[in-house]
């Protein structure tokens, strides 16, 4: 048993893969955070007044604003004037293929594994990289505008469709919402926008690796996806970040807002930098994520494999607000080491016949602590409301915990809401077993892991599913005790 | 194939194998039994390797390999198998996952590529029809809400899957019903081979009527106290344990 511990030990222990830095000249603002700044990073983006006034007044609002305090995370406190709020890599150019970006950026994707070339010959995802906070390259655009499809940086979008931007932008996560999204709304450098019109479905998975590369810059991207009515996309968001020994700050806010019959599909894997086995480094990811089912029929889904970040501080939600509409929440969440993560979700329940699924499987390893938080309330006008939540957690070793807390909050009578939580350990027995079979322990608890995750893996496109088993067997090889 | 010289081995102190002396030649069936509690399935365990149990004296050589000195896992890829008494629920973990996983693992360890799917899925119906297992089962999670039954016949599938050189049953035939039991038997006997050998260990003379074992070993009290051919289970299986016991308490106290 000892020896076995052994063996978890080390192979938990293993070095992150991806602690690489890429060498690419950056365009940075000083540290620091005031109106000069947000008034600086408006202007490098060359941005229309009504966006500016926009960040201000969500800075004004931020100043008044508490950090959150109630999530079950520690960490020491973060100095927002020691980050650097912009960062752009210098050869910015616009390009039309891959021949066109900077080499050494497409490097870095090939360390990372995923390729764009590979990417873009095998699955056919068209792919908007967003480096250090700035989109330098986006595929695949002919096709989709074709469509009708809008797929472009959020920067794009504000000088091409001002329109859109305006009318969606902080209609699902008000700039007010909590203290992180009002950061984010005040100084936000980029991120994705997406615009289905009525009656089209997407043609392809939507897709952005995100990077985080410039040291002590934070990132705060902005994503908005709006789906017409009985239109379809499905969203990938992936994420790995170089090894950093300084913690550096996240604080995304996507918005997705489903109109009649509309079909949104949001895929995420998250594998930043979790901080070394001391507990050194990390990212800190705070993240918003909310979508509205705004019209009678429409579904959203969150998808998401959880493995980096040392702290996670993430609820992607559905506001049910159609008839009729469904909110769903898949995750896994895997931590070890000293990683920290708070996450769950959040179903909105104001509509009638409106129906959630949550399936929560969290996996603790190391000295981490995981936690599931989830929130499911009915509201007096949601008749026959129905929600089904499964938490479960698999604890590998017995310094590690896992939490959970589901809130329930009906105001009516006719809502249905069931909740299942479930926790295990990965047992000596079954490892055992596996052993005896010549499966060793690595393979084995890569094994088990992915046969306790395999509810949320199937929700994954395809092509992602693969890649997030991968992760999840990296980040765990070996983990029992 | 296999020697074992005065085995001991005792779990949380407590010495429970005390001098285990046994030879296992290729072809041979031999069959081990003794009343409950005797150290059958910590002899089992032993030899797979489980960490729990201290050895603290003797040798298991295997192939001309010191066994004791191998992961389990590496037991298991020289072609020990355990049958176990109690298989193990995996959820969430396919039954054909399992399998897939387990032979290819050991063709690694051999140097072999792993099996493409249209292979593996040839060998899997070949050896589905050798033991008569349920198809559903194999997409299940393995062993999780099988009947005690299936559980045993699964074993034996995986058995026949593995083509192990030494297969050690611990208990296979409690649980079955008549036709399992017939069905399980039959499937263990089709994977004898000169070249194989097989370790039964049983209460019971009804599998032993279907294996025809060369060899009946009595464990008492951790130690082999008996050993003869078939003949001795039957004498067994008429007059219990209890001569054996005077027997050997009167061999003691010579
Ligand atoms: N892990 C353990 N911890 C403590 N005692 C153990 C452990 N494993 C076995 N023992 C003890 O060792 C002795 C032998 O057990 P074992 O399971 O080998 O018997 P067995 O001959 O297989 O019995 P049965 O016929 O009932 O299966 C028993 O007294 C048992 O309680
Ligand atoms: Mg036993």
């Amino acid at each position: 048993m000892k020896e076995e511990l052994d063996v978890l030990e080390e192979t938990v222990s293993r070095d992150y893969q991806y602690g690489f830095v890429t060498d690419i000249e950056t365009d940075v603002v000083p540290k620091g955070l005031n109106e000069n700044v947000i008034r600086l990073i408006s202007q490098k983006k060359n941005e229309p007044e009504w966006m500016l006034n926009w960040r201000l007044k969500a800075y004004a609002h931020w100043l008044k604003m508490e950090e959150p305090e109630w999530a079950n995370v520690k960490y020491p406190p973060i100095d927002f004037q020691d980050i650097i709020y912009y960062a752009a890599p210098k050869k910015k150019a616009k390009v039309n293929g891959l021949d066109e970006v900077d080499p050494e950026l497409l490097k870095t994707f090939d360390k990372l594994g995923i390729s764009l070339n590979e990417q873009k010959r095998l699955t056919g995802v068209a792919v908007d990289v967003v480096m250090d906070s700035v989109s330098v390259a986006t595929s695949f655009k002919k096709q989709l505008s074709e469509v009708g499809i809008i797929f472009c940086s959020i920067s794009e979008a504000i000088q091409n469709h001002p329109e859109l931007v305006r009318k969606y932008l902080g209609s699902v996560v008000p700039m007010t919402d909590n203290y992180f999204a009002a950061l984010n709304s005040a100084v936000f450098t980029d991120g994705s926008f997406c615009y289905i019109p009525k009656g089209v479905r997407c043609p392809m998975e939507l897709s952005t690796y995100f990077r985080i590369n410039t040291e002590n810059s934070g990132q705060f991207e902005r994503t908005l996806i709006v789906a017409e009515d009985e239109s379809y996309v499905s969203y990938l968001e992936g994420c790995t970040a170089p090894k950093r020994d300084e913690n550096q700050l996240h604080a995304a806010v996507v918005e997705l807002f489903a109109h009649r019959k509309a079909e949104i599909k949001y895929s995420t894997v998250q594998n930043w930098f979790p901080g070394d086995e001391n507990g050194q480094g990390g990212i800190y990811n705070f993240v918003t994520k909310r979508g509205i089912c705004m019209g009678d029929y429409s579904k959203i889904s969150w998808s998401q494999v959880e493995t980096g970040s040392a702290i996670t501080w993430k609820y992607p939600s559905v506001i049910l607000k159609g008839d009729n509409s469904i909110g769903e929440f898949y995750s896994v969440a895997l931590t070890n080491h000293h990683q920290q993560a708070d996450t769950g979700t959040k179903m909105l329940h104001l509509g009638k016949n409106t129906r959630s699924r949550i399936v929560s499987k969290g996996i603790s390893a190391g000295q981490s602590q995981n936690s599931y938080r989830g929130l499911v309330r009915a509201g007096k006008h949601a008749l026959n409301a129905r929600n089904y939540s499964q938490c479960d957690s698999l604890l590998l070793g017995d310094k590690c915990g896992a939490h959970t807390f589901p809130y329930i909050e009906s105001k009516n009578k006719t809502a249905v809401i069931e909740h299942e939580a479930t926790t295990s350990k990965i047992g000596e027995d079954q490892l055992f077993y596996c052993r005896q079979r010549g499966i060793d322990t690595e393979a084995a608890v890569a094994l088990i892991v992915t046969g306790f995750a395999k509810e949320v893996m199937n929700q994954l496109p395809m092509e992602f599913a693969v890649e997030a088993q991968k992760l999840l067997a990296v980040s765990l090889e070996g983990s029992v005790g | 194939m296999l020697s074992i010289k005065d085995l001991r081995a005792s779990v949380e102190g407590k010495e429970i194998l005390k001098g285990i002396n046994l030879d296992v030649n290729a072809g041979e069936v031999h069959a081990i039994m003794g009343p409950n509690g005797s150290g059958k399935s910590t002899l089992a365990s032993v030899l797979a390797g489980r960490e729990e149990y201290e050895v603290t004296g003797g040798s298991v050589d295997f192939l001309g390999k010191d066994i004791l000195e191998l992961s389990p896992e590496d037991r298991a890829r020289e072609g020990l198998f355990l049958a176990f008494q109690y298989p193990v629920e995996i959820p969430g973990v396919s039954t054909t996952n399992f399998i897939k996983t387990a032979v290819n693992e050991k063709r690694k360890y051999h140097g072999q590529p792993p099996l493409d799917a249209v292979s593996f899925m040839k060998l899997m119906k070949e050896k589905m029809n050798l033991v008569e297992i349920d198809k559903s089962l194999l997409t299940r999670s393995i062993n999780e809400g099988f009947s005690g039954g299936e559980k045993k016949k699964n074993e034996i599938f995986q058995m026949a899957m593995l083509e192990p050189k030494l297969t050690i049953l611990d208990e296979t035939d409690s649980g079955l019903d008549i036709d399992a039991l017939r069905i399980v038997a039959n499937g263990v006997n089709k994977l004898r081979d000169e070249n194989r050998a097989i370790i039964v260990i049983t209460h019971y003379q009804r599998l032993l009527d279907y294996l025809q074992p060369d060899f009946v070993h009595v464990l008492l009290n951790g130690k082999i106290v008996k050993s003869g051919t078939k003949e001795l289970a039957l004498e067994l299986e008429e007059k219990g344990y209890d001569f054996i016991k005077d027997e050997f308490s009167l061999s003691e106290a010579v």
